[in-house]
């Protein structure tokens, strides 16, 4: 039960009457010989490793590795302004702790990488929290969110370097996307709508790590990429489509990525990290 | 094209900040580490090229390196206090920065390990990102060697007849060859064999392989 692109996918979708999760666990369990019972529970320590690492910035900020963030998660979760809302204002704050998590030497789990790790536990937390969803619901988004993941990797990157911050956080959100859009009850095809619409939505976002390290602009945008998944998961279960199928989305971002110039794909040589408080925060760290 | 499994996109469980400079040089010592008999050294020194030599204390690249040299995994927490704990292992470490040296990839570094009686083993590791590292020298021989499948390493006198030796106590022990790489320092000297397998390489074939005259020395590293 593989496959090689959305189109297969959602041919599988329709004709097992299957969801994405559904179809991901069985290739999973087909491919590489495990028994379900064996993938699941390796799925559920990814998510307990994520639900550790959305709140632990909140509740015990520490300052990263560069210095450059700490204590961003537990302002941005404590604050009087709730004008995101209590999901997105809080899946915001997760987020961002994951982040600090990860700088400060801490245990995440990559999704699809490091400097986007903050992207789709952010958005399972929140959803836990305020609709209530349940860790076996959790991990069917957790392994959704895989399909889309996979097929990015597979047919684009997921690298800052071969594809700018649009491969990290954008393909982040797609995947949380596609997930939350299951998770609500969207259908297949609803799902890679909304991850169509997450990775047009910031197509185009360059990786320009302030002295090379992965922890400023990167904390923000992984809050970004909570709304992108959001704003696009809102949009597919309202019913609007985006004009461009799936896979043609994820050759459109990989063709993005390769016209970016290289100072502009994680080099630490362009963008933020260039700009006169960039260098001097670089000059600070490494002397 | 390669398996990518729902754990390569969710995953891998790692000790931030970075996969290529964190759990890519922790994943490199470890590998290290096992080649060297599984045991901690007296003595490490690990020069660090390119990127590496550049942003390693950002990224806690030093730190990683050790702590994958004491035998943690990239997802252990105790990486974060890998120096205190080498320190009270009595480990001797040191890190070199080499940010002259021209290397093939930026990410690279030479591992250099001393056990008390002077044996000596030295690796080269690159990690070539998401965290996925590979060996590509092996004291002075270039290798090409990732570690995940498990894998015998021999090191041999240049003579014909040796790698038939080789693989036929593989074909009685009845382990299926995944691939099979000779490489040697110059014709006529010192030669050595990676023979790679998707299945755990059974311990007793080791004795058996070493039963020959131009068999120097056998290591076993299992998945």
């Amino acid at each position: 039960m593989d496959f090689k692109n959305g189109k297969e996918l959602l041919a599988l979708c329709h004709e097992n009457d299957m969801r994405i999760s559904d179809i991901m666990l069985r290739r999973e369990i087909t491919e590489s010989e495990v028994s379900q019972e064996d993938v699941v529970s390796r799925m559920q320590v990814s998510l307990d490793i994520m639900k550790k690492a959305a709140v632990s910035s909140i509740e015990e900020p520490r300052k990263s590795m560069g210095g450059l963030i700490g204590g961003e998660a537990k302002k941005a979760y404590e604050s009087a302004c709730r004008i995101c809302g209590p999901v997105l204002s809080d899946a915001i704050a997760y987020a961002m702790s994951v982040l600090e998590v990860n700088a400060t030497m801490g245990l995440i789990v990559a999704a699809p990488t490091a400097g986007s790790s903050g992207v789709i536990p952010g958005v399972l937390m929140a959803l836990s929290k305020h609709e209530h969803i349940s860790d076996d619901e959790l991990i069917k988004g957790l392994f959704n969110a895989s399909a889309v993941g996979y097929l990015f990797m597979r047919n684009a990157s997921v690298a800052g370097a071969e594809g700018g911050c649009q491969a990290e956080v954008g393909a982040a959100s797609a995947m949380a996307a596609s997930a939350i859009t299951e998770m609500l009850g969207g259908t297949p095809d609803m799902c890679l709508n909304s991850a169509s619409f997450a990775i047009s939505n910031i197509l185009g976002m360059v990786c320009d790590p302030i002295a090379g390290l992965v922890e400023a602009p990167c904390q923000s945008r992984n809050a970004i990429g909570v709304s992108n998944a959001f704003t696009s998961a809102q949009l597919s279960m309202a019913g609007i489509k985006h004009h461009v199928p799936f896979d043609e989305m994820v050759d459109c971002m990989m063709e993005v990525g390769r016209s970016l110039p290289r100072e502009l794909r994680e080099t630490a040589l362009g963008g933020c990290a260039c700009t006169p408080t960039g260098c001097d925060l670089s000059c600070k760290i490494f002397g | 094209m390669e398996f990518i499994s729902a754990f390569d996109v969710i995953g891998p469980n790692m000790i931030g900040p970075s996969s290529s400079h964190t759990a890519g040089a922790a994943a490199m010592a470890l590998l290290a580490r096992k080649l060297f008999g599984d045991k901690t050294p007296a003595k490490v020194s690990f020069t660090l090229y390119g990127s590496f030599a550049k942003t390693y204390k950002g990224h806690g690249t030093d730190k990683a390196l050790l702590g994958g040299m004491l035998g943690f995994r990239p997802d252990d927490m105790r990486i974060r206090d890998s120096f205190r704990i080498a320190e009270e292992e009595g480990l001797d470490f040191r890190f070199i920065e080499d940010d002259e040296t021209e290397t093939p990839h930026s990410n690279t570094a030479d591992i250099l390990m001393i056990d008390e009686d002077g044996y000596t083993l030295s690796v080269r590791g690159v990690s070539v990102g998401g965290g996925k590292i590979k060996l590509t020298r092996f004291n002075n021989i270039d290798v090409d060697f990732t570690g995940e499948y498990s894998a015998l390493i021999v090191r041999q006198n240049d003579r014909p007849g040796v790698a038939a030796h080789i693989t036929s106590c593989l074909a009685e022990a009845n382990v299926n060859i995944a691939f099979m790489n000779l490489f040697r320092e110059d014709k006529g000297t010192t030669a050595y064999t990676v023979v790679e397998s998707d299945e755990k390489i059974p311990a007793d074939v080791l004795d058996k392989i070493r039963d020959q005259e131009n068999i120097m020395e056998v290591k076993l590293v299992q998945v």
